[in-house]
């Protein structure tokens, strides 16, 4: 959802009844609507029509990265830039060298799971606008953008009132 | 069907759930807290005066000698490190079995591990003797040929698995708070809260979108997180079994570690925990004498592992026919016919690890907040010491007797023990007023497990 889209915003008491608003949301055909909840709801991904997350991906590549990096790391400085021999052992002794490709997988994966997470949400945000600061403890609410396909506020604000929302309101941007 | 007792008590709403856990932040301190605070900022001036003089007198100022070159900032490093494992399991491997309990300890275990990772790795820092030098301890292009690290080096291998886990942990302990730095600046009156913690939440919005991907990222850090964690200890252990003394050179070590982390950890976990719900008794609604119950029978589990540990290397002494194998642990026990100087060290690591922790076979005892804590205090002293028999005694009777010696504990080394303890308290009592210290965002989905209305699970 970009910056500065205005829209209609429906606040909810209760977790089932914003799943329900959710559901019921989906079905009216609009498909660029948004929940806000104080923690992840069980059942709204299937709700909203939300795709399974590809951080997983990116964990994966990256993990794969990290792998083939530290393999590259260990064999290229101790068999090729300055070989050394130690106790003996080959130059490229891979089992010694397991420990740290196997950290640098972890590390690269981790870390770059963490960046993906802040590019699929646009994190770092400087102060998002806040439809209501309730939204982070104890209510939840549905948010349409006036962009999506049959928007109308009157019609919206029937329609959350019928679900059980406790306000309904315009906003400004979100 | 057996019952479940419900996770969180009291028939909290969302709303209480959020003030209660955000209150230590929002308020001021409170007496006890000012004066744990003094002490344990008092206790860490002392450590930055103690570790400012081994930085400029040298390592010769602690006790480490020849045949014992390790001591206790290697004994105080690896106890350190093995708290810090109890965190990462509670919050990654036991998320991963889906234990619901662990969401009312899992964020102040974190910050346990986190800390603990902090205060350790100062000491193989500061062990190196010039740690004005210690990038070198980093693969980096230089102009001494390259000169590279000796990557079969397993001091080299710590280097590594413990920089990646004190990353991992802190980025993953870091994760779990952002929902939860959003609702205290949501929740802010005050203008300085307000920016502090909205630059702290990342600008966080809470939607369905965004939930789905964290809840996908928090699955993936804690799997990654579970074999990290396992790799941290065996790798620690490898500093120890990889050398070929009598004492270290055992194929047990990696498992045992890992054990003994664990069985530590928990134990600095109930010892924290009991405070924190003196201190914050609103807390007692979260973690709840069940929860302290189950880490109650993980101690006494993990205790009766390390228990088989210390039988199992007797027998495999025993078994391996080596003769120096043998009297390395016949002198740990302190048999006659061997010199036997630190079998005090291994019967008091055996009373407080096999012996005592056998309390918690009774019900009592591990529904008991005072028993408990005075356990687990005995666990951290006798945890300590396994690592000190570990080091020590290996060292100080090896193969030759003409190179035999015992360690020269000094002043030093208990004011460097000592004071680590400040180091970590401080970090500790900072956090408990800074950060939610009970997940926010991940308590309120397990609020109605074992509640008769809706079933649960």
């Amino acid at each position: 959802m970009a910056r500065g889209i205005g829209g209609i915003a429906a606040i909810f008491l209760e977790e089932h009844a914003v799943l329900e608003a959710a559901r019921k949301t989906k079905s009216e055909g609009f498909t660029k609507f948004d929940a806000i909840s104080p923690y992840p709801i069980h059942g709204m991904e299937e709700a909203c029509d939300i795709k399974r997350s590809w951080i997983p991906y990116v964990t994966f590549v990256t993990g794969t990265i990290g792998l083939v990096s530290g393999l590259l790391l260990t064999w290229w400085t101790s068999a090729v830039s300055w070989p050394i021999n130690v106790g003996g052992k080959p130059f490229f002794s891979l089992p010694a060298f397991i420990p740290i490709i196997f950290e640098l997988t972890i590390l690269f994966a981790a870390l770059s799971s963490v960046g993906a997470l802040f590019y699929a949400c646009g994190l770092p945000k400087i102060d998002p606008p806040v439809i209501d600061p309730d939204l982070t403890s104890h209510k939840f609410a549905i948010f349409v953008p006036e962009n999506d396909t049959g928007y109308d506020v009157a019609k919206l604000e029937r329609m959350f009132k019928d679900l059980g929302a406790v306000e309904v309101k315009k906003v400004a941007e979100y | 069907m057996i019952k479940r007792n419900q996770l969180i008590i009291g028939n909290k709403s969302f709303k209480d759930i959020t003030d209660d856990i955000c209150a230590p932040v929002e308020r001021f301190p409170s007496k006890g807290w000012v004066g744990l605070f003094l002490g344990a900022k008092t206790l860490l001036i002392f450590y930055i005066f103690v570790l400012g003089m081994v930085l400029a007198n040298g390592m010769g100022l602690l006790g480490v000698n020849h045949p014992v070159a390790w001591g206790t900032m290697i004994i105080t490093f690896v106890f350190w490190i093995g708290i810090g494992h109890a965190g990462t399991l509670i919050s990654a491997i036991l998320f991963l079995f889906r234990q619901k309990w662990r969401t009312s300890v899992a964020r102040t275990a974190e910050a346990m591990t986190v800390f603990a990772v902090m205060t350790a790795g100062l000491f193989p820092l500061l062990h190196t003797g010039r740690p004005w030098l210690d990038f070198w301890l980093f693969p980096y292009p230089n102009q001494r040929g390259p000169l590279w690290v000796n990557f079969r080096s397993p001091l080299l291998w710590d280097v590594f698995a413990v920089s990646t886990y004190a990353t991992v942990s802190m980025v993953f302990w870091y994760i779990g708070l952002v929902p939860d730095f959003a609702t205290i600046k949501d929740r802010a009156k005050n203008k300085v809260r307000r920016m502090v913690y909205g630059a702290l939440s990342l600008g966080w919005k809470g939607t369905a979108r965004n939930w789905s991907h964290y809840e996908m990222l928090y699955l993936l850090l804690a799997g990654l997180s579970a074999p990290l964690v396992l790799s941290v200890h065996t790798i620690v252990s490898f500093d120890f079994s990889v050398a070929g003394l009598p004492g270290w050179h055992t194929t047990i070590f990696p498992p045992y570690f890992v054990a003994g982390a664990i069985f530590s950890g928990f134990a600095m976990v109930i010892t924290l925990m009991t405070l924190v719900r003196i201190g914050f008794p609103q807390f007692k609604d979260y973690i709840t004498i069940d929860h302290m119950e189950v880490m109650n029978k993980i101690i006494m589990t993990t205790g009766m592992m390390v228990g088989y540990a210390y039988a199992s290397e007797f027998f495999v002494a025993w078994y391996s026919g080596n003769p120096y194998e043998r009297y390395a642990f016949l002198n740990r026990a302190g048999v006659p016919g061997t010199s036997g100087d630190y079998a005090w060290s291994y019967w008091i690591m055996v009373t407080c690890n096999v012996i005592i922790p056998q309390l918690f076979w009774f019900k009592w005892a591990r529904r008991n907040i005072p028993t408990m804590f005075i356990v687990s205090i005995f666990v951290n002293i006798g945890m300590w010491f396994e690592r000190f028999v570990i080091t020590v005694t290996s060292l100080h009777n090896d193969f030759l007797p003409s190179n035999w010696g015992n360690y020269a504990w000094s002043f030093w080394d208990g004011a460097v023990l000592f004071g680590s303890f400040g180091m970590f308290l401080t970090l500790f009592l900072l956090y408990l007023r800074l950060v939610p210290a009970i997940s926010i965002a991940e308590i309120k989905p397990v609020l109605d497990v074992g509640k008769d209305k809706k079933g649960g699970h």
